[in-house]
């Protein structure tokens, strides 16, 4: 579609003031207005009739007097939209194909061709799954047909400024910083790909650059990309964490206007509206915002126009640091291919086989026939809905999320002190005062003393769940607080929830008892803050097996105790050894039972056994090689009862004959 | 103070007495003060099997038990392992380095009362586990009604505020009704040597579905009996 084409038929603005004179000179039958639009679109699309024939009629006037037909009013009407239908006719195959044979009867087409009859010269393209009568139902109620664009969105809409960035490596930017910090970053030559599960084995989701140099490409198999790079190196993917990480950046990027939002999962879309200026104009911020992502280690493409839609397809698909304004929004956006409109695959290739390429070919088609051609798609994959998005008619508000609020709290000191304990009570009272005011609870609790000689320390406690007792947060720093070296004293102290979440106020018993679950909690936090939060678990179970990994070690600050439950009909020992004892044991037959077995030191004789209970290795997480185990249930000479097993069987494909151990200790 | 033992007239006269005292024996669940159960050998897992089989109650309540170990005692004797433990029985391990954070823990455990137990392991004769802090202990766990066990290994019965101190060992094991080459349930040589209110003495333990049985006669059939030291 060309420029002139372009700015002939479409876009006319509607003088509203003219539109009730107009519109009753001009009797116009235009088809009635049906139910049928998704209901998203029937804000943009189901504007007053008297304005839609207004902008219908001035497209008319203006195309027949590029013919230079001087007619009278009302049959220039007819004149110019016949010269519609023939320059539709005579651009081929890209109008035809929309004008189909339900669409030709539409609103848009003059009144002549209300009937039945097939645009001569224009192929007749069947609706998909539609039969003809639906097709002729739809008929009278296609509403919109042809309508002109609408009247140009209000200055206001238009006069946002809203900064799309596009974090175009997201995941493995992120992969490649944690690696950095754990001092273990790949070098730069080497292929790194991220790997999440697919229907038929792992698949590509990001890759480095080195990667995509060596031909890697996302959203193919891992071992299709093994064979064609084998030094590869696959890290599985944390969508979750990514998430995480990408909220933690929304937040962060609120150094620069109060409104932003997460969008999709690698983008962020912000208000900037009124604070560009502070940061030196659109440029300049745009330039700002991607040197300090670019510090943090994510590659960024931001870009500024006067609607999110516009915004985010210039990110994607326009130019470094695109800025469009209201008077450059339709140039910029027209070259960008249709994927810009945030259109699902499918319909981006519908589109494209239309022949409908850019957005500026969407511009150029008369909407009715997009409106019907497209009836079927969800409400926000309909390309005129993203298209008037894009264009303002639409609103889509930046819908930012609430920044959690912080809680601190601070002592500051006439004279330096050289014990922050006598403060700790007032701290905690004022800290509690001001979560109950806002009705939460801290989890993590830091406190910090800044020495007079600028000296900081700080001390961390958590909590099983939300709490705001203060008598219980003071206690979780007892004994803690005097491995702070002094120095001279402090002159500040700051106590801060550094994590708190939203806490209901508990029911308490009637008889004056507390919940136990809150007791409890409180014990697990004081055990916690002086043991560590290493040293208090609660077993949970793990999908396995092998006895030591049927069972896991939850921290008990995250996870509440719970119920054991019998893992297996057989007997299980009372206590497990981490890691299994071997033992050097002598047996009458290599299968057989072991007879006498030698542990620290101490050689046993074997006076009764169970067994063997055959535990097979996980062919699907052990290495190759590893070999199965016979446990026997045993009593020795001293009556102990222990789980001893046989590591492998005799005949298996070791060379190394099978080693024995001590797995557990029964009662 | 408010002991829940059951007084002295009820209990056994002798440890080997007569064979009608089976109202007299102790009540084989955990009670609410401060036992300590010192392990015959330090790989025997008589004393782990017998404490255990105390928790019904516990269990029963539904509330989670306290399990502190020093580090020394995981790497011997190994972790807990739940499959094994009665069914039910909610677990919070906690693993410290030295003895007085033993001590500590339990006390915290003890002031809490959502605790249903509160069970330590330690390792040896520390300095820190000294009359005092097992007062302390007791006394807490009388105040709060919570079940104190504390099992020694490697531990020589020195001056403590136990109420009572057990010596457990293995016996042979049960014959398994269906094989008669395997062990079958477990019994234990429980020896009560020291208590406070009621006469120590010696039995047969053995896990039953309400706690631990006590029995001054071992139902003979057992076939082999090497360790068959004494049978009350």
């Amino acid at each position: 579609m060309t420029e002139e084409m372009h700015a002939r038929i479409l876009p006319f603005p509607a003088r509203p003031h003219a539109t009730a004179g107009a519109a009753a000179a001009l009797p116009l039958h235009m088809p009635h207005v049906s139910q049928t639009i998704p209901a998203a679109l029937q804000g943009p699309l189901l504007r007053p009739l008297s304005v839609i024939r207004l902008a219908q009629v001035q497209a008319i006037r203006a195309w027949a007097g590029a013919l230079e037909l001087d007619a009278p009013e009302g049959k220039a009407a007819q004149v110019g939209s016949r010269a519609v239908s023939r320059a539709g006719s005579g651009l081929g195959s890209r109008w035809s194909c929309l004008t189909d044979h339900a669409s030709s009867v539409a609103g848009a087409m003059p009144h002549h061709r209300m009937k039945d009859e097939p645009h001569p010269g224009s192929p007749v393209i069947a609706r998909r799954g539609g039969d003809p009568s639906a097709a002729g139902s739809d008929r009278a109620s296609v509403p919109v047909g042809g309508t002109a664009p609408d009247a140009p969105p209000s200055t206001q809409a238009r006069s946002r400024r809203i900064v799309s960035i596009h974090l175009t490596d997201f995941a493995m930017d992120r992969w490649l910083r944690s690696a950095a910090a754990r001092q273990d970053a790949p070098p730069d030559d080497l292929p790194v790909v991220l790997a999440t599960d697919g229907p038929h084995g792992p698949v590509v989701s990001a890759t480095n650059r080195a990667g995509r140099m060596a031909g890697v490409r996302c959203g193919l198999r891992v071992v299709d990309m093994r064979a064609l790079c084998p030094g590869l190196h696959v890290v599985p993917a944390d969508p979750d964490g990514d998430r995480a990480v990408l909220d933690r950046l929304v937040l962060w990027a609120r150094r620069w206007c109060p409104w932003t939002a997460p969008d999709g999962p690698d983008g962020i879309v912000m208000d900037a509206t009124g604070s560009d200026h502070l940061w030196g104009g659109p440029a300049e911020m745009l330039r700002a915002i991607e040197g300090s992502l670019g510090a943090l280690g994510f590659a960024s493409r931001p870009a500024m126009a006067p609607t999110r839609g516009a915004a985010w397809a210039l990110a994607r698909h326009g130019a470094v640091r695109a800025v469009a304004m209201p008077d450059t929004l339709a140039t910029l956006t027209a070259p960008l291919p249709v994927q810009a409109l945030r259109l699902d695959p499918a319909t981006v290739l519908l589109l494209q086989r239309l022949g409908l390429g850019t957005i500026g070919d969407i511009v150029a088609v008369p909407r009715g026939s997009l409106a019907r051609r497209f009836a079927d798609a969800p409400p926000m994959q309909h390309p005129l809905a993203r298209l008037d998005q894009l264009q303002g008619r639409l609103p889509e508000p930046v819908n930012a999320t609430y920044d959690p609020p912080r809680f601190a709290v601070q002592a500051r000191l006439a004279e330096p002190v050289q014990d922050p304990t006598p403060l700790l009570p007032d701290l905690c009272a004022a800290l509690c005062q001001a979560l109950a005011d806002a009705g939460h609870g801290a989890r993590r609790l830091t406190l910090t003393v800044y020495r007079t000689d600028a000296e900081v320390s700080t001390v961390t406690a958590a909590t099983a769940r939300a709490s705001r007792d203060p008598d219980h947060l003071r206690r979780l720093f007892d004994d803690r607080l005097t491995r702070i070296d002094p120095g001279f004293g402090f002159e500040l102290v700051t106590l801060a929830a550094a994590t708190s979440e939203p806490m209901t106020i508990g029911q308490t018993r009637l008889d004056g008892g507390t919940e136990g679950g809150a007791v409890l909690a409180q014990m697990v936090d004081r055990l916690s803050a002086r043991l560590g939060p290493q040293a208090i678990r609660t077993p949970a179970r793990r999908p396995s097996h092998i006895p030591e990994r049927s069972l896991g070690w939850a921290l008990a600050l995250s996870q509440a105790p719970r119920g054991t439950i019998p893992w297996t009909w057989m007997d299980r020992p009372l206590r497990l050894y981490d890691m299994p004892e071997e033992i050097f044991v002598l047996y009458a037959l290599p299968e057989g039972p072991p007879a006498q077995f030698r542990w620290r030191r101490v050689t046993c004789r074997i006076a009764r056994f169970a067994g063997p209970e055959r535990i097979a290795p996980e062919w699907w997480s052990d290495r190759p090689g590893t070999r199965l185990r016979d446990y026997y249930r045993i009593e020795d000479d001293v009556c102990r009862r222990l789980w001893i097993y046989r590591d492998g069987v005799y005949g298996d494909d070791h060379r190394d004959p099978p080693r024995w151990f001590v797995h557990g200790i029964y009662g | 103070m408010d002991s829940p033992l059951r007084p002295a007239s009820t209990l056994c006269r002798s440890p080997d007495g007569d064979a009608d005292d089976g109202n007299a024996l102790p009540s084989g669940v955990a009670e609410p003060t401060l036992a300590e159960f010192f392990a015959a050998t330090v790989t025997d897992g008589a004393v782990t099997g017998f404490v255990c089989s105390q928790l019904a109650a516990v269990v029963a309540s539904g509330k989670p038990v306290l399990w502190v170990q020093d580090r020394l005692t995981q790497r011997e004797t190994g972790k807990p392992f739940p499959p094994g433990l009665p069914q039910g029985l909610k677990l919070i391990l906690v693993t410290v380095n030295r003895a007085v954070d033993v001590v500590w823990s339990m006390e915290e455990g003890l002031n809490c009362s959502a605790v249903g137990a509160v069970l330590g392991e330690v390792w040896g004769d520390p300095a820190a586990l000294d009359f005092t802090a097992t007062k302390r202990l007791a006394m807490r766990a009388e105040a709060h009604g919570i079940p104190a066990l504390l099992i020694r290994r490697a531990a020589q019965p020195n001056l403590s505020a136990a109420r009572q101190r057990w010596r457990i060992a293995s016996l042979p094991a049960r014959l398994d009704p269906d094989d008669n080459r395997a062990p079958g349930a477990a019994l234990w040589q429980a020896d009560l040597f020291r208590a406070r209110g009621r006469a120590p003495g010696q039995w047969v333990a053995g896990p039953g579905p309400a706690g631990v049985v006590l029995s001054h006669h071992l139902h003979m059939e057992t076939g082999h009996s090497p360790a068959l030291r004494a049978t009350g």
